[in-house]
């Protein structure tokens, strides 16, 4: 390839093609990019159990003002999303360990299971609600 | 490093809608990347209406019917127009694929026609693919050896040679190499799953004898380990291949000549 100075200043300007904008969100790339967001997502799910912690060493009022703010309905809605993004990251981690000793790698085998991974996200969630409300009502 | 946007000069454009050819009945819609390093403009998306009556089926059949019929200066690479030399290799209807193998049928709505994601463009459909080639370089795929040379050919037994099956095959295209996210953010210093494919082929190979060799050259956190295992690479393969598992294997190896 020529080196000229014209060269140089054509390879300066060339574009970056489009990557992100235009790729089709496949369930594959969806999942990794959710384990991510999950796993980013339970650093603040730990804060929140260490704040109830800390809450409930400190003061009997402490701990009822915790309890208030997540009994609430956002507080149960944050507990929800909470538990989803732990069952999301831990059912990820469990299919990337699959996938770390070469198994179910295959195309539509790696796109199952991407699948199943967000639909036992939901159910795990659910059956944990249920159980919830269940011993509390 | 992640980016979501695209540096300004790379933003693309309104472009322009070609007429649609007279007499047509069966027409297809095709909006394709268009840039020309000639005219300091900014990447534009063209509409071209392509009469499926008087072209072939494939995607790249009817980028040859345009290029011939309606406008000359659209550029791409293109050669065996059936699969085995890699050269038409683009994104289109959001994946990377091959434009000779990709049939129009299967896509729905306008066909939308990209350069091979996150790469530097020479001009239209053509990407500077200078980075992977060096990438490709650097893993030495060759056969190395040691041992004297035999008198006749390097022996292999049927269950070695069959170790290699679904890596021989690879045509270099680069469709997963810029599938890959972690090579989009990472691609000066992630090998990407092209050239991991084909490091792989090399270490399994029973006849070669670079193998700790070639394991200490890709025991980096970036050259194999930028792998997170997104997949990318294993859909879009035109030839069936699975990048992915060849870079599972690989980090098997470093495991294994550890313990």
């Amino acid at each position: 390839m020529s080196k000229s100075t014209a060269t140089h200043a054509t390879q300066r300007n060339r574009p970056l093609s489009p990557h992100l904008q235009v790729y089709r969100l496949i369930p594959t790339m969806l999942m990794s990019i959710m384990h991510r967001i999950t796993g980013g997502a339970l650093y603040f799910g730990m804060l929140l159990i260490a704040w109830w912690l800390i809450a409930a060493s400190t003061s009997e009022e402490w701990f009822a003002n915790a309890q208030w703010i997540l009994g609430s309905w956002v507080g149960i809605l944050v507990l929800i999303g909470f538990s989803w993004a732990l069952f999301f990251h831990l059912l990820g981690g469990l299919r990337h360990l699959l996938w770390d000793t070469g198994y179910a790698m295959e195309k539509h085998t790696a796109t199952m299971l991407a699948r199943a991974t967000m639909a036992g996200s939901f159910i795990l969630t659910a059956l944990l609600w249920g159980v919830i409300s269940f011993v509390a009502a | 490093m992640v980016e979501i946007t695209l540096p300004k000069n790379s933003r693309i454009k309104q472009g322009k809608t070609w007429p649609k050819p007279e007499g047509a009945t069966n027409l297809r819609e095709y909006k394709i990347y268009r840039w020309s390093p000639d005219d300091g403009e900014n990447p534009r998306i063209d509409t071209y209406y392509v009469d499926m009556d008087d072209c072939g089926p494939m995607v790249l059949d009817a980028l040859l019917w345009i290029k011939n019929k309606i406008d000359p200066t659209l550029t791409l690479r293109r050669s065996c127009r059936e699969g085995i030399c890699g050269s038409c290799a683009m994104n289109i209807d959001g994946t990377n694929t091959l434009a000779c193998t990709k049939g129009a049928d299967d896509i729905s709505g306008a066909v939308k026609v990209y350069p091979l994601p996150h790469m530097p463009v020479v001009k239209d459909l053509v990407p500077d693919l200078t980075v992977p080639y060096a990438q490709l370089s650097s893993i030495q795929p060759w056969l190395q050896t040691v041992s004297p040379e035999p008198a006749k050919e390097w022996r292999q037994s049927h269950e070695d040679r069959a170790k290699l099956d679904g890596l021989y095959e690879c045509i270099l295209c680069f469709c997963c190499q810029t599938s890959c996210p972690s090579y989009w953010w990472n691609g000066e210093r992630y090998l990407g799953p092209a050239v991991l494919l084909q490091a792989y082929r090399w270490l399994i190979d029973s006849r070669d004898e670079a193998t700790g060799e070639r394991l200490d050259n890709l025991e980096d956190p970036f050259r194999l380990y930028r792998c997170h295992t997104i997949m990318n690479c294993t859909q879009a393969c035109p030839k069936g291949l699975n990048p992915a598992k060849a870079i599972a294997e690989i980090k098997k190896m470093m495991v294994e000549r550890r313990v």
